[in-house]
Parts: C-alpha cells; sequence; structure tokens
C-alpha cells in the first residue's frame, strides 16, 4: 500500500504539477482508492447479509445469478439504476434529492480519517475522533430531510424516530469514545492505534475498556438502524420508515449510505478497541517476521470482517425492540454504565494502572 | 437480585440465543431448488382437470351435471344433447380455472369417474380466453395422461 503510494507521488512528480495541484491529484487517487473498494465491499456485504441470514435460517440464500449467486449485487444495482424516480407529487423535489446525496456524504466523508495501516489515511488530522463524531452526526440531516420532504406519514414517523434513536445513542457511543480518548492519550486515530501497540493483543483497549466496547458496538447497531434497532425501518410497523417514498437509485443511495455506515462502524470498533491494523500474532517467536505476524491491511480488513458478520449474526437473532425500551436502553443503561466506567478508568489512569502509559 | 444483575450485564442470554443461531449456519439446509428438484406429489394432488374415457375410446361423462350443481365456485358450465348414437352426452362442458378453487368436489361428485383433477400445477396462459377449459380441451389432458391418471387412481383405491 505505502510502495503504491510512494509510485503514485513520483509518478504524478514527473508531471511537474505545482505543488498544490501535485496535492489535490494525489489525494483524488487516495480518494478512488478507498471509495472504489468500499463501493464493492457495500455490494458484497449485501451479498453477504442475504446468505448468511439464509444460512442461520436453513435456506441458501441467493444461488442463481453467477457462481453461488455472486453476481447477484450486480443484478440488483442495475435492477436499481433501470427503475424510475417516483416523487410523490406534494414533495419537495429540491430537498427530496438533497436528502440521500447528505446521507451519503456523511457515510463517505468520514472515511477521510481512517487509517487503514501505518502509512495510508487520507487526512491524517490531529482531531480525527471528533471529525467521525461531527460527521456520523451529520448522517440524520438525510434521513430527517428524507422523512420531511416526502410528505408522507409513515416517512415522517420513520425519520423522527431514527432522528431520536440516533441523537440518544450519539451520546452513549460519544462517551464510550470519551474512554477511548483517555486510553490512547490522542484524538488522532493512527495514535490511538499506536498507542496500543507493544503488548500485541494484550495491549489492545478492549480488556482494559470492555464495558465501553459493548456500549460502543451496540450504540454503532443503533446508530444505523440495524436490527435489533431498526424501528426506523420496522416494515412490520411504518412500511419501510424514512424511505419509503423512494425508487430507483434514490432509494439505492440510502441503501449505500446504510451499508457504507455499517462497514465504518466496524472499522471505527476495530480502530478504537482492536489494535486497527496491528496483527494479533505479533511479538509470537517464529512468526515475527512472516507475513501473519507483521501489521498490515490484511488483518483490519479481517477483524472487520469478523465485526460485519456480528452485525448479520445480531440481525439474524434477536427480535426487534420496542420503541421505549430502545430509549430506555439508551439513556438508562448505557449512560450510567459509560459514565461509571470512565470513572473507574480515570481513577486507573491517574494512579497509573493499566496497560496504557497515560 | 445481584446474581441476575451479572447476569443482565454480562448478557449471557443474548449469548445463548446467538450460540443457537450460529450452529444454525452449520446445520443441513431444506431449500427444495425448485426447477432441478421437486416436493414429493401426492396421487390425491388437485391439479389441472382432464375429462376422461373408458378403455374403448367412449367418453365416460354422462351429462348428469352433478358437478356442476356441487361446485362451490360455479366454475363448471354443462349443457347436454343426444348424441348421433342415441346416448346423452355434453355438448359443451366449461371450466374456468380463474373460478375454479380446486377443491375437488366435482371429482367426488362424478358417478363415472369422469371429470378428474390431475397431478398437473405447472401450466400457464398466454391470452385471454384460455382459462376455459372446453370439452375438446379437458379430453385432449384426460388422452394424454391417461395413464398417469389411472395410476394415481389405483394408488388412491384402497383408501376411498
Amino acid at each position: 500500500m505505502t510502495a503504491l503510494i510512494d509510485l503514485l507521488d513520483r509518478l504524478i512528480g514527473v508531471i511537474g504539477l505545482p505543488e498544490f495541484l501535485h496535492y489535490v491529484v494525489l489525494t483524488s487517487i487516495k480518494i478512488v482508492l478507498v471509495l472504489v473498494p468500499l463501493i464493492i465491499a457495500v455490494a458484497y456485504f449485501t451479498y453477504a447479509e442475504r446468505k448468511i441470514i439464509g444460512y442461520i435460517q436453513n435456506r441458501l440464500g441467493p444461488n442463481r445469478v453467477g457462481w453461488y449467486g455472486l453476481l447477484q449485487p450486480f443484478a440488483d444495482t442495475l435492477k436499481m439504476l433501470l427503475k424510475e424516480i417516483v416523487v410523490p407529487s406534494n414533495a419537495s423535489p429540491f430537498l427530496f434529492f438533497l436528502a440521500p446525496l447528505l446521507s451519503l456524504m456523511a457515510a463517505f466523508a468520514v472515511w477521510a480519517v481512517v487509517p487503514f495501516s501505518e502509512n495510508f489515511v487520507i487526512a491524517d488530522i490531529d482531531a480525527g475522533l471528533l471529525y467521525v463524531l461531527a460527521l456520523t452526526s451529520m448522517g440524520v440531516y438525510g434521513v430527517i430531510i428524507a422523512g420531511w420532504a416526502s410528505n408522507s406519514k409513515y416517512a415522517f414517523l420513520g425519520a423522527m424516530r431514527s432522528a431520536a434513536q440516533i441523537v440518544a445513542y450519539e451520546i452513549a457511543m460519544g462517551f464510550a469514545l470519551v474512554g477511548v480518548l483517555m486510553a490512547g492519550g490522542s484524538l488522532n486515530l493512527s495514535a490511538i492505534v499506536l498507542a496500543q501497540e507493544g503488548t500485541s493483543v494484550l495491549g489492545w483497549f478492549v480488556w482494559p475498556l470492555f464495558p465501553l466496547f459493548m456500549v460502543y458496538f451496540i450504540s454503532g447497531l443503533a446508530e444505523t438502524n440495524r436490527a435489533p434497532f431498526d424501528v426506523a425501518e420496522g416494515e412490520s410497523e411504518i412500511v419501510a420508515g424514512f424511505h419509503v417514498e423512494y425508487s430507483g437509485i434514490a432509494f439505492g443511495l440510502f441503501f449505500l449510505a446504510e451499508y457504507a455506515n455499517m462497514i465504518l462502524i466496524t472499522a471505527l470498533t476495530v480502530i478504537f478497541f482492536f489494535g486497527g491494523w496491528m496483527s494479533p500474532f505479533a511479538g509470537i517467536p517464529g512468526l515475527d517476521g512472516t507475513f501473519i505476524g507483521q501489521s498490515s491491511f490484511f488483518w483490519m480488513a479481517i477483524k472487520m470482517a469478523f465485526f460485519m458478520f456480528c452485525f448479520l449474526w445480531a440481525r439474524a437473532t434477536f427480535p426487534r425492540y420496542r420503541y421505549d425500551q430502545i430509549m430506555r436502553l439508551g439513556w438508562k443503561v448505557f449512560l450510567p454504565v459509560t459514565i461509571v466506567w470512565i470513572a473507574v478508568e480515570g481513577v486507573m489512569v491517574a494512579a497509573q494502572i493499566g496497560p496504557w502509559a497515560a | 437480585m445481584f446474581k441476575n444483575l451479572i447476569k443482565t450485564f454480562l448478557l449471557t442470554e443474548l449469548g445463548k440465543g446467538l450460540s443457537v443461531t450460529f450452529r444454525h449456519l452449520f446445520v443441513r439446509k431444506v431449500t427444495v431448488q425448485y426447477p432441478e428438484e421437486k416436493a414429493p406429489q401426492s396421487p390425491r394432488f388437485r391439479g389441472l382437470h382432464a375429462l376422461r374415457r373408458y378403455p374403448n375410446g367412449e367418453e365416460r361423462c354422462i351429462a348428469c351435471k352433478l358437478c356442476e350443481a356441487v361446485c362451490p365456485a360455479l366454475a363448471i358450465t354443462i349443457e347436454s344433447d343426444v348424441a348421433d348414437d342415441g346416448t346423452r352426452r355434453t355438448s359443451r362442458y366449461d371450466i374456468d380455472l380463474f373460478k375454479c378453487i380446486y377443491c375437488g368436489f366435482c371429482e367426488e361428485a362424478c358417478p363415472v369417474d369422469a371429470i378428474v383433477e390431475t397431478r398437473i400445477h405447472e401450466y400457464h396462459m398466454e391470452s385471454r380466453g384460455e382459462n376455459i377449459m372446453t370439452k375438446d380441451k379437458l379430453l385432449a389432458v384426460g388422452d394424454k395422461y391417461a395413464d398417469m391418471i389411472a395410476a394415481d387412481k389405483a394408488a388412491d383405491a384402497p383408501y376411498r
């Protein structure tokens, strides 16, 4: 990865652009390098979702398009691209089309600060964690505007539910990240990963911050409106929630944003709690020099894949929460748990006990 | 109470649920891949209708109109006439497949086992009017699948 970027850097250098343009071109290439695999990952995440949930329910899942149904996501995309986009007669067209773009923008923009390996990150900014929190909150605008602009009762109800839920869980999530911030001693995501280096698996923040990890991951499920917190969609209650009125590729963009957000949550979980790109086998004699012992994007991808599986696993297992129970869990369980654990952690940091050097 | 609290915070019940679904990932799948594989069918299956003949080629139906009378969906329309050989025969025997509810009462009512429902269920219509099974079409189905219908009748006979 690093070698590739260096090579590109030198190749662009050959053209002899001014420094500013050189930077713009290089960053654009990096953005493409992140977004294209991301979109493909989203496509195959939908396939994996149908396949894994099918298997859990003793079914086979899609297996007709291509080998074992591997071309199914492309068939779906093609179908959505060819379908008509219906605008409801009383909808506000500008806001109606702005909404999917807003949620997609928020879902994609966060990837700018996500470090994929030690040297590959689009924007290595110091306030990375704040940027993540800010942009994940931006996603709620897409949802609210979609529900409002559709001029439909169900869309409006779905948008309200979704907004209240996202706002509620944002707080528990933010507090969980405060714990990570205290442990890592930095707001820079790369620095947070590097703070977990050293003692291999034992250095990861999951162990000292286990309650915060659970809160963060479950809040992540709620943030992305995934089962068992999918009351915003709640197909048995309010049809499809905020995107009932969307069809064709406008719906497809919401879909893309939702799945990109899910992958983002897994990436952030890995970065904050599971040592990002670190190899779990680092420091074991014999494996040290080999590919398995080395830290690379490969390890990050494996850890992310595991948490993506957990998303689907949870969806296939748990029934949907009732709305008041969701609110109770967010405000009366997660919030106290995180606050207590932050206090405990504060004591640990002050007394210098714990795996981190604060 | 304390025990309960620990149980709640360690999410043990959720873990149990997850382990059940995880085990089911590896269970043998029950999907029947339809066009290639088919579920077994009973000889009593009630699908497309047919009119049968006697082995000597004579139509079984005697236009008694019991099927028309018993049909709960009023799907059967019969007109009768005297045939050239002086027997009582149907001049018209129509079944509207859109009205038919495939209850099998016509088959039960028939005193001469003329109208039957076969195990054929993969049929379609391509234009309007094809949903009406005329006498010719019914007889053609009966002729084409005569052996199958006879075998199904024989298999079911001990239970009647």
